[in-house]
Parts: structure tokens; C-alpha cells; sequence
């Protein structure tokens, strides 16, 4: 398995947010996140931009594994991103 | 304060007859109970927790949960977006379990 980055835009409250991080973790995959409910002001307005450049609805999680860019908890698509 | 087990009896007497149910996974409905009161002990209001919640409820009418959404997502998908209420046929299995996509206009998030 190539070790490719993994970031994961979440909230903390989320169900789809945690399903994935536990399913990333069940695949131990180091992954980065971020709980972007947990920021406020100018960070929270970064990160959200930034998000949005990924997947324009700003929904969660958006998951970013090497280049591709995966929207909602879609474990298949997941999966075939890490090469499992 | 109410706890997550008098939401989820208060809601599900209210929700059920209107034909939205809690998922079958209570696991997953109880953790999503206690993320609304957080939500509602954060914010002042029961934000959707799957979703960015601004702090000011006038533009998050439409996220406060049951949000506007889940009625089309219940009738589209047999879901709402959180998988928090969904059909009879969604939790008996008859129709599959698909992923349901934000149908929130983006603008609505506020900074």
C-alpha cells in the first residue's frame, strides 16, 4: 500500500465524520482531520474556503487521500483511494 | 436539562406517527441525541450535527433539526442526510441503503 496522505475535513458532532475516522483507523491509516466546528473566525473561514475548493457543496466529511477527493463516508470509494 | 434517552422517547412519540423512524442502529440515534444537545447547549438550538452550524439561528432555520431536508431525502433516499430518521423500508432493508447528498445550498453557510 502506497502511503499517501490523507487529510479529513470533519465535525466533531458528526456521525458520517466519525464512522470514517473509525474506519480509517480499523485500516490504520495515519490520517490528518480537522473538526472545522471546533474553529471560529478567521481559521473557521480559511479552512471552510479551502473545503469548498475540494467539494463546492462544503459538506462532511470531505476526504482528500493522495489526489482524489472523496465526499460522504463511502466506504467502497475509500477503500479503492488507499488501495486496500 | 433533558438527556439524550428523554429526546429520543420525546421525538420518537412525535416523529414516528408522521412516519419518520430512528434508525435501527440505536447506537448511532443515542450518540446523534447527545450531539443535539450539545448542539442545543453550544448554540441555543438543535443545529443538524452533520452539518456547519453558524450560531445564528434566523439562517440555520432550515438545519434545526428535523431539518427542511428530511423530507425529500426521506422520500428520495428513505434517509435523511444524517441517517438519523428514516423510512420503514430503509430500516427493514427493502430498498438500499444509499448515500444521501447535502441538498443545502452552500450559501447558506455563514462565517
Amino acid at each position: 500500500m502506497a502511503n499517501k496522505p490523507v487529510k479529513v475535513y470533519s465535525l466533531s458532532t458528526c456521525s458520517h465524520c466519525k464512522a470514517t475516522k473509525k474506519f480509517l483507523a480499523e485500516c490504520t491509516v495515519k490520517y490528518d482531520f480537522v473538526d472545522v466546528d471546533t474553529l471560529d473566525g478567521e481559521e473557521r473561514a480559511a479552512i471552510v474556503e479551502d473545503v469548498k475548493k475540494f467539494n463546492p457543496k462544503c459538506s462532511f466529511p470531505t476526504i482528500i487521500i493522495g489526489d482524489k477527493v472523496i465526499v460522504g463516508y463511502k466506504e467502497d470509494e475509500i477503500k479503492e483511494a488507499l488501495g486496500l | 436539562m433533558m438527556d439524550a434517552e428523554e429526546l429520543y422517547q420525546m421525538l420518537k412519540k412525535s416523529q414516528e406517527p408522521k412516519g419518520y423512524y430512528f434508525n435501527k442502529d440505536l447506537e448511532r440515534v443515542f450518540d446523534l441525541m447527545a450531539a443535539l444537545l450539545f448542539n442545543k447547549e453550544r448554540y441555543g438550538y438543535m443545529g443538524c450535527p452533520c452539518r456547519l452550524v453558524s450560531g445564528d439561528k434566523e439562517n440555520d432555520r432550515d438545519i434545526i433539526c428535523p431539518c427542511v431536508y428530511r423530507t425529500p431525502d426521506v422520500e428520495e433516499y428513505g434517509s435523511c442526510y444524517c441517517n438519523l430518521y428514516v423510512s420503514k423500508e430503509w430500516n427493514e432493508e427493502k430498498i438500499p441503503h444509499a448515500y444521501v447528498p447535502e441538498r443545502r445550498p452552500p450559501e447558506k453557510i455563514l462565517l
